[in-house]
């Protein structure tokens, strides 16, 4: 795992929870992988063990399940998640570059979370604002017509 | 039972209700090809190639999941149904990893024999392929470039074993079989078994090879190599040579390996023999001592020791203390052998033929170097002694029987039958009821608790004492009498466990039989019969009476148990973390 996982007493007291509740429930796994999802935002294998555990079902059955339904993540996401539009616009403007950018600048692969949990790096489809390629964001923000040389500027003001 | 008629190709046949197109199909004179299908293991019907016409439906249904109804009619090889498995079997190829000329299923492959029998064109779609990973291990490997997602072996490993540390991850396209988070398969709680490969319909899984270094031990001349067989080896290697199943090739598989330049050619019988002697030692101290844990359980299987380890490490101080045969061979080789010949044991390279996988993964153990280097340097499954024969060009056919070399070749058929579920058993009870009795007894067959059934159980009765024994094979059973111990309900003495279904005669490192075969042929249960079929004829069918055992402790371990036996013989085991 790139990120330590970590949780509080009452994340824990709440997964006992929905999982006592669903212990002799058939077909139960689905709705207790949504409910572990939301109360850590994602599926880490800490949590994918105790489920298994618990219920006794193999971990890969869960793991094979959280990977195909997109509405599970198996990484935490970061404080301010940075997309960059790889569309066909943004991308014949450099949007390559700034993404090559953003990764050696964060130190962290597309689609992946820094350790410290506050960016997620995100390589997008065209987010349909292309007369501003390249575009950015992070967040609600959106960053237009930008070059490598800004990125570190903007990434700057989330610095906090 | 209620019957149900329906008609084939025109032709009439008559089967219980609830039987699949598939079987109906069988009785009625037609096979339907199968890919994804096994008996009673997977039908999931998801690879497409069983599809046939049902007179009055639109689709094509799987013959393997669709039940049969009255007066239903089948077609199982129309034009519409060929054309529908020749696009299958194309797409399937256009995501393939062709590289068929030295693939280890060449010839063996069942995805090559449909693309053969239907005439496909290999470059048919053309295309993206899925990215797939290789992961490969001290025991095995998983090339996903030449998977067709069959998940035959996730259903080996989720219903037979009861593991399930593979399953198929993503979707779509970028659908694998892998482990959960990705992780290498040597990572997670898999216990070797290698029942996966058997059930690969293509080349994606295999064994480590370990040909290699066989052939550059026997080229060093410095190193004096000593090849050890399993009991269950020589009832299965001459299949890889077109031979049927179930025949006995003891007399080749020696002059084989003779050719193929072993110093030494010994029989693992009779180490199998020396494990009963000291198991059935250990199980009667424990029987007199009523704080041993009882029941005790057998330690012959890798897989199986695995297993405890990673899922019920608080029930290992039932498992006998007993290296399995192979080790025992092995440290037999390096310590009394190395000395009486006044060989330097850094120099005995012992190469041990097994039945399995889990093997390769034993000799790596902690515990398992009785003189201060490896009791066993590597292990060959059945299928690379085939593949090294043939790389020697050895012609099998044609040599001559040829015997176990002297001094210690000799094992007894109380050992061969280690092979076969319930065989440790009944070669225990042998020597065990001897010992009890003080007699030699002549009534030696223990069929109770022979056969293929998954748990057996018997009560034996030895010299006033009643002894409740049991047999299980595969995880899935073990897992049944396991959580019976630990509910405290569980009333044995004895009990033998071995990974694979029927024991070592069907292990993970046997010669791969398609599913086309082994869906209509009980494979184990052939191999098993050569074996017991041995024993029947065989004069010498006790360990305690072989003259190898008797020498070696006359001459060297003194006593069963004795305190250099445990130091040479025995070993520990410890808990494994499953994530």
């Amino acid at each position: 795992m790139s990120n330590q996982f970590k949780e509080t007493q009452e994340q824990r007291d709440k997964l006992n929870a929905v999982l006592e509740e669903q212990k002799n429930v058939p077909g139960s796994l689905m709705k207790v992988m949504q409910q572990a999802q939301e109360i850590y935002g994602y599926l880490p294998l800490e949590v994918q063990a105790r489920i298994a555990d618990f219920l006794n079902i193999p971990m890969e059955e869960i793991y094979g399940i959280a990977t195909f339904y997109a509405q599970f993540h198996t990484e935490p996401s970061g404080k301010y998640k940075v997309g960059i539009c790889l569309g066909t616009a943004c991308y014949v403007k450099g949007s390559g570059d700034i993404l090559e950018k953003l990764k050696t600048l964060l130190k962290v692969d597309a689609g992946k979370t820094t350790p410290d949990l506050k960016y997620t790096l995100d390589a997008t489809r065209c987010i349909g604002c292309c007369g501003l390629a390249p575009v950015m964001t992070v967040n609600e923000e959106v960053y237009g017509k930008i070059t490598v040389d800004d990125v570190e500027r903007i990434i700057a003001k989330y610095n906090d | 039972m209620k019957e149900v008629t329906l008609k084939i190709n025109g032709v009439s046949v008559t089967v219980p209700a609830g039987t699949k197109i598939l079987d109906a199909a069988k009785k009625a004179g037609f096979n339907i090809p199968t890919l994804c299908y096994l008996k009673d293991i997977c039908n999931d019907g998801s690879c497409r190639i069983c599809v046939v016409e049902v007179k009055g439906q639109k689709k094509l249904i799987t013959a393997c999941s669709a039940t049969v109804k009255d007066e239903m009619e089948v077609f199982t090889s129309t034009p519409k149904v060929i054309a529908a498995r020749k696009t299958t079997l194309e797409l399937m190829l256009s995501n393939h990893n062709k590289n068929c000329l030295s693939c280890a299923r060449s010839t063996n492959c069942e995805l090559q024999k449909l693309s053969l029998e239907y005439g496909c064109d290999t470059k048919a779609f053309q295309g993206a392929v899925t990215k797939s990973r290789v992961d490969e291990n001290d025991y095995l490997v998983r090339d996903n470039s030449k998977c067709i997602l069959c998940r035959r072996c996730v259903a080996v490993c989720n219903k037979i074993q009861t593991v399930g540390v593979i399953g198929a991850n993503n979707r779509g396209f970028a659908s694998e079989i892998g482990c959960a988070f990705e992780k290498k398969l040597d990572n997670t709680s898999c216990i070797a078994c290698g029942q996966c490969i058997n059930v690969c319909p293509t080349g994606a899984l295999h064994e480590k090879d370990d040909t290699a270094k066989v052939i550059a031990a026997i080229e060093d001349p410095e190193k004096y190599v000593i090849f050890g067989t399993a009991p269950s080896v020589r009832v299965a290697l001459a299949e890889e040579f077109g031979y049927p199943i179930g025949t006995d090739a003891e007399g080749k598989m020696v002059s084989a390996i003779k050719r193929v330049g072993a110093d030494k050619v010994f029989d693992v019988n009779m180490a199998a023999d020396m494990t009963i002697m000291e198991e059935g030692t250990e199980l009667l101290a424990r029987l007199k001592d009523k704080t041993a844990a009882l029941p005790m359980i057998t330690s012959c299987s890798p897989g199986w020791i695995r297993f405890i380890e990673f899922y019920y490490p608080e029930l290992l101080p039932h498992l006998s203390s007993c290296k399995s045969p192979q080790q025992m061979f092995g440290a037999i080789m390096k310590t009394y052998y190395a000395e009486k010949f006044n060989i330097d044991p850094k120099k005995i390279y012992v190469v041990s033929v097994m039945p399995c996988v889990a093997k390769k993964t034993e000799i790596l153990r902690d515990d398992e170097a009785a003189a201060g280097v490896p009791d066993v340097d590597v292990v060959l499954t059945t299928r690379e002694l085939a593949r090294l024969i043939k790389a020697k060009s050895i012609d099998f056919a044609a040599l001559p029987n040829e015997e176990f070399d002297n001094p210690i070749g000799q094992g007894t058929t109380a050992g061969l039958i280690f092979g076969a579920t319930g065989g440790v058993m009944e070669a225990a009870l042998r020597t065990v009821a001897d010992v009890l009795t003080g007699e030699n007894l002549e009534k030696i067959d223990y069929k109770a608790v022979r056969g293929t059934a998954g748990i057996k159980e018997a009560k034996v009765k030895i010299a006033g004492n009643e002894i409740k024994v049991c047999v299980a094979h595969t995880m899935a059973n073990a897992r049944k009498i396991l959580e019976d111990i630990k509910a405290g309900k569980c009333d044995y003495h004895f009990i033998e466990i071995m990974t694979c279904p029927g024991g070592c005669v069907n292990g993970g490192g046997q010669p791969i039989v398609p599913s086309y075969i082994s869906n209509n042929v009980d494979v184990k249960a052939l191999r098993a019969k050569a074996i017991y079929d041995k024993d029947k004829k065989s004069g010498l069918r006790k360990s305690h009476e072989n003259p190898v055992v008797k020498a070696l402790y006359e001459e060297y371990f003194d006593h069963p148990n004795s305190h250099k036996a445990h130091h040479i013989l025995h070993t520990t085991y410890h808990k494994r973390e499953k994530y």
